[in-house]
């Protein structure tokens, strides 16, 4: 579903890889090893060399903002503009529904000041607000970095249903080895190596 | 009617001394600005009395490429100034473009529409009009692009990060940097828009005191007044539109990504 063709990052080999609907794909490496350029690359955030498809749709087939709703990049420190948590949002956005349940959030949360929030309570919001606008592949740059045990498996749990429900695939980076067993679906990208590794 | 009283260079002299015993002042306290101030003075009387030198030569001789030829220069000039006052040093090329455009839009447009449809001067180009009037509006409406250019630029780059995220979201370039846009926008039109609400009760403004000064009935001098401050106002405003359309589309690339390095000096970004 995902087709990622000859992304040439810098002095990297080209990376070229292909996910099924549901599938995840860990990506582990050093820091500074170019795994958020690889995201960025596939999101078209930067101007990278290769090709990025979604079934049929490649990405010089729509505007960068439609792409960019289609794939999804979660950035590992979110960013938030207005002052409280609701126009983050779009108007259709259901603070109850269950998604928000699961992370521990509920209707209150829409009028939340940003300053008062912790930098988990952010995260895990920017997580939920990706998602609302039900993208077709997410780009995941350490979503649990911020967040305890409980709630990176909360997080974990979240996007397993996405990703089934959805028919989504997702590029999931991570430094933790556990983590990386857990969320990949079969094999992982080691940039150190700069090769597929299975699981 | 009161007519002119004529300044020696005694008079000028005179005056001269209050700014030479603030400079004197300012040397004994060390506070740091008696080089500046004197060069300052230094140029102003220099650069004004060149420019009345060559007024006089133009208001005499009326011929048209000698006004153009000014006028561009006075255009040329402010361009350069409004570079000079950015915080962030815009493609030198580049940004110059945009601010000549700016103004021509903001200044030159609006005085060519005042003197054909409303002065109504003969010919057209009568440079004892033309040039003043061009001068005000550059003059003002330099300050608000200025503003407005170095405001947008500013927080763009400030905000970067915020911008990308939005992107990310999947809202376009204009969405994504929607809220800047209103501040820039503000922020190149709140001192015109200030200027108009407290003209006449906190302050004289400029040329009116000058008309007044030089025998003009005060209410003759009150309609050119508030010519002048309508044209500075829609001259301002277009100017800063100008500006926030050419500069925010630069700060994107076609596929709607946030673009620095195609707007800035490549070692100011840190």
């Amino acid at each position: 579903m995902l087709k990622v063709s000859e992304i040439t990052i810098n002095e990297l080999a080209p990376i070229s890889f292909e996910l099924a609907a549901g599938e995840c794909l860990g990506v582990v490496g050093e820091s500074g090893c170019g795994k958020t350029r690889l995201l960025r690359a596939i999101a078209d955030m930067d101007e990278v060399a290769g090709q990025v498809c979604v079934d049929d749709l490649c990405r010089e087939g729509v505007s960068g903002a439609d792409w960019r709703k289609q794939v999804a990049l979660l950035p590992a420190e979110s960013q938030w503009w207005f002052d409280t948590i609701g126009p983050h949002f779009s108007d259709d956005v259901d603070f109850a529904s269950p998604d928000f349940i699961s992370l521990g959030f509920g209707e209150g949360v829409l009028n939340w000041s940003i300053s008062r929030c912790s930098s988990g309570e952010k995260q895990r919001l920017s997580i939920l607000r990706m998602l609302a606008n039900k993208p077709r592949v997410l780009l995941l740059d350490e979503p649990t970095a911020n967040l305890d045990a409980e709630n990176t498996r909360k997080v974990e749990v979240l996007i397993a249903n996405y990703l089934r429900d959805h028919n989504a695939a997702a590029v999931w980076v991570t430094h933790n080895q556990d983590q990386l067993k857990r969320v990949a679906s079969n094999r992982y990208f080691d940039f150190s190596e700069s090769a597929m590794v299975a699981i | 009617m009161n007519s002119l009283i004529s300044l020696s260079a005694y008079d000028l002299m005179l005056a001269a001394l209050l700014v030479l015993a603030l400079a004197g002042l300012s040397a004994r306290m060390q506070l740091g600005i008696t080089q500046q101030l004197t060069i300052a003075a230094i140029r102003t009387t220099v650069q004004l009395l060149l420019v009345g030198l060559v007024l006089k030569q133009v208001f005499e001789t009326a011929q048209l490429p000698l006004i153009i030829l000014m006028m561009t220069v006075m255009l040329s000039v402010a361009a350069w100034e409004i570079q000079s006052r950015q915080k962030r040093k815009i493609k030198p090329g580049w940004g110059f473009g945009v601010s000549i455009f700016s103004l021509f839009v903001s200044s030159f447009l609006i005085t060519l529409i005042a003197l054909l449809l409303i002065i109504k001067t003969d010919p057209w180009y009568a440079p004892q009009y033309a040039i003043p009037l061009l001068g005000m509006l550059l003059g003002n409406t330099m300050n608000g692009i200025a503003l407005g250019m170095d405001r947008l630029v500013q927080t763009a780059w400030q905000q970067r990060a915020v911008i990308e995220q939005r992107l990310m979201l999947g809202q376009t370039a204009m969405q994504a940097i929607a809220e800047i846009r209103h501040e820039s926008m503000r922020a190149g039109m709140i001192p015109i828009i200030n200027a108009m609400a407290a003209a006449g009760i906190v302050s004289l403004p400029g040329m009116m005191t000058g008309q007044i000064l030089s025998g003009t009935e005060p209410v003759e001098a009150v309609k050119y007044q508030i010519l002048i401050m309508f044209m500075v106002t829609a001259g301002t405003g277009f100017g800063v539109v100008a500006v926030l359309h050419l500069i925010s589309k630069r700060l994107f690339d076609t596929r709607e990504r946030l673009r620095f390095d195609q707007l800035l000096v490549e070692n100011n970004k840190g």
